[in-house]
């Protein structure tokens, strides 16, 4: 005998496939209908043709980026200078924190206190300003200093973390057979907390790209100074803005997705 | 005919022939008349009958300022000084905010405006200007150490660093006149300055005449190393419409203290020099 047919609620017909689908569809038009009625009444003269010559051009020398792909390239690169440097810092603080010399933990922990309670803009400007013309900085390695030094107290916490999470019983097994501290943690404890760092390190990167922008107020040439040197001679506000989100938008995505690949390889559950 | 007739058609005859005369005789007075009016409406027969010409101006350094007396002093004050003298009447002063000054000359405030007002086309739609009297362009301010020896065409090269603040004007006159330079560009007009002085650009742009006072406030650092001002429009004086004597006699007097040097002499010593500056400040 079959057993009795499980009852239909609201729920499990909204999930089935054509509903959902048909639903989802309903949704993204609505929204698209909506903001393209009210960016037609609002009696903006919107000149998008005019965007792709900032995107690319071709000219007698063949294919040449626009100024909006040359800023995007000096937020990459920009943005993987300060992570690799943040990376480094925040591993350094997270294991002068995790030494268990109280003078590695008061040193870790005012670090952090001190930069997390800045602002980023006001920790830009005591780089460039302040700090600037002692050390000789010019503004790109300030830029990068600030952004490493800012995101490096996030990331030591993230390390913290991974490496606590790590069982205990690791370490007890390698001391048993021997290993000194720094061993335990190259061979044992660092490769197995990465699959637990992924998921918050990948936010931190996209964190950084995105705060990567508030370095346009000391004229570094990356995405954001870019675009508002564009409006401030074309006054096209809405069309720069919205691409230069779509640039950024596109960017972060690559990155999550490509992270996701990677973390397919250090599956989170243990074995 | 009639005696009664008589009369009455050499009564009636004679008073056509009196109005006939008198509307001839009399034309060439109402022609005069409409000359008259304009003149004896001039603004200069007003400030000849009353004896006093009143001029509005705002307070703005160097133009015109109140001195530790509270006198006012300045540029403008100079210039209106010497233009009551030369049409012989007293003066009066009435500083007044910048957006009304135009409304208020329209309602009959003051004559004129004296405060170094640049001449643009809005304006014109409402007001007269005369010829200009002052020219304050833009000068290049220039880190000393950075620029020692350069030309004013060493200026237009891809080693060059300028800032400027973004959307304003030396913004827009430093890539016309320095394609080749790199243009830094910021939110402030004081993020620009501080570049230069950090020595993270060669120089900047500005309205006279901050970059002389900045040129003389970090005399070891920047200097305005060229005379030459660029996109000076001029200022003039500002008065009503319709006033064809008063912009003829503004122009000329204009334009005999420029030959004879004095105005030039005057826009030096209060926008070049700091001479003035222990009347201002303790």
């Amino acid at each position: 005998m079959k057993p009795a047919a499980r009852p239909i609620t609201l729920k499990r017909a909204l999930n089935t496939t054509s509903v959902a689908l048909t639903l989802y569809a309903v949704i993204v038009v609505a929204i698209g209908w909506v903001s393209y009625t009210g960016a037609q009444q609002m009696g903006y003269n919107w000149q998008w043709y005019q965007v792709p010559k900032y995107i690319y051009s071709f000219t007698e020398d063949g294919f040449q980026p626009g100024e909006i792909i040359t800023g995007l390239w000096a937020t990459i690169i920009l943005s993987a200078c300060s992570f690799a440097l943040a990376a480094i810092l925040g591993l350094g603080v997270a294991l002068l924190r995790l030494s268990g010399l109280l003078v590695g933990k008061a040193v870790a922990i005012g670090y952090l206190e001190f930069i997390r309670n800045i602002p980023l803009l006001v920790l830009l400007y005591l780089f460039y300003y302040v700090l600037g013309p002692v050390f000789g900085f010019d503004r790109w390695t300030a830029a990068v200093l600030t952004l490493s030094v800012f995101h490096s107290a996030l990331i030591s916490e993230i390390f913290r973390a991974g490496i606590n999470s790590v069982a205990s019983g690791q370490w007890e097994a390698a001391t048993s057979i021997g290993m000194t501290r720094m061993q335990t943690y190259n061979y044992i404890i660092l490769p197995q907390s990465i699959r637990f760092m992924l998921p918050p390190l990948t936010g931190e990167v996209v964190h950084l790209i995105k705060s990567s922008a508030i370095v346009s107020v000391i004229a570094v040439a990356e995405l954001t100074t870019i675009g508002r040197n564009i409006i401030s001679e074309t006054y096209m506000s809405f069309e720069i803005w919205f691409t230069i989100a779509a640039v950024y938008l596109a960017l972060t995505l690559a990155l999550s997705f490509g992270v996701s690949a990677i973390e397919r390889r250090f599956p989170a559950e243990s074995q | 005919m009639s005696t009664t007739r008589r009369k009455i058609m050499s009564n009636a005859l004679g008073m056509a022939f009196a109005a006939l005369t008198s509307t001839i005789l009399t034309l060439p007075a109402v022609a005069q008349n409409a000359t008259q009016a304009l003149s004896s409406e001039s603004v200069i027969e007003t400030i000849k009958k009353e004896g006093v010409i009143r001029i509005g101006l705002s307070i703005f350094s160097p133009w015109s300022m109140r001195d530790i007396n509270g006198e006012l002093i300045g540029f403008e004050l100079d210039v209106g000084r010497a233009l009551a003298k030369d049409m012989g009447v007293d003066v009066e002063f009435l500083p007044t905010a910048w957006d009304g000054i135009i409304p208020q000359l329209m309602s009959g405030n003051f004559d004129v405006i004296i405060s170094g007002m640049s001449i643009t086309p809005a304006r014109n739609l409402t007001v007269n200007f005369s010829n200009p009297y002052a020219y304050s362009g833009l000068t290049v301010l220039a880190n000393t150490a950075m620029t020692a020896g350069f030309a004013l065409k060493d200026y237009n090269s891809a080693d060059v660093t300028f800032a400027a603040r973004r959307g304003a004007t030396p913004a827009t006159v430093i890539a016309t006149l320095f394609p080749e330079a790199t243009l830094l560009l910021f939110d402030e007009d004081g993020a620009a300055t501080q570049e230069v002085l950090n020595g993270n650009a060669h120089a900047t742009m500005g309205a006279e005449p901050t970059p002389s006072i900045e040129a003389r406030r970090y005399a070891d650092t920047l200097s305005v190393p060229f005379d030459q001002t660029f996109l000076a429009t001029g200022e003039g004086f500002a008065l009503r419409k319709g006033d064809p004597d008063a912009l003829n006699f503004f122009n000329n007097w204009i334009a005999v203290r420029h030959a004879n040097g004095w105005l030039k002499e005057r826009n030096d010593y209060w926008f070049k020099g700091n001479d003035w500056e222990s009347q201002v400040t303790q």
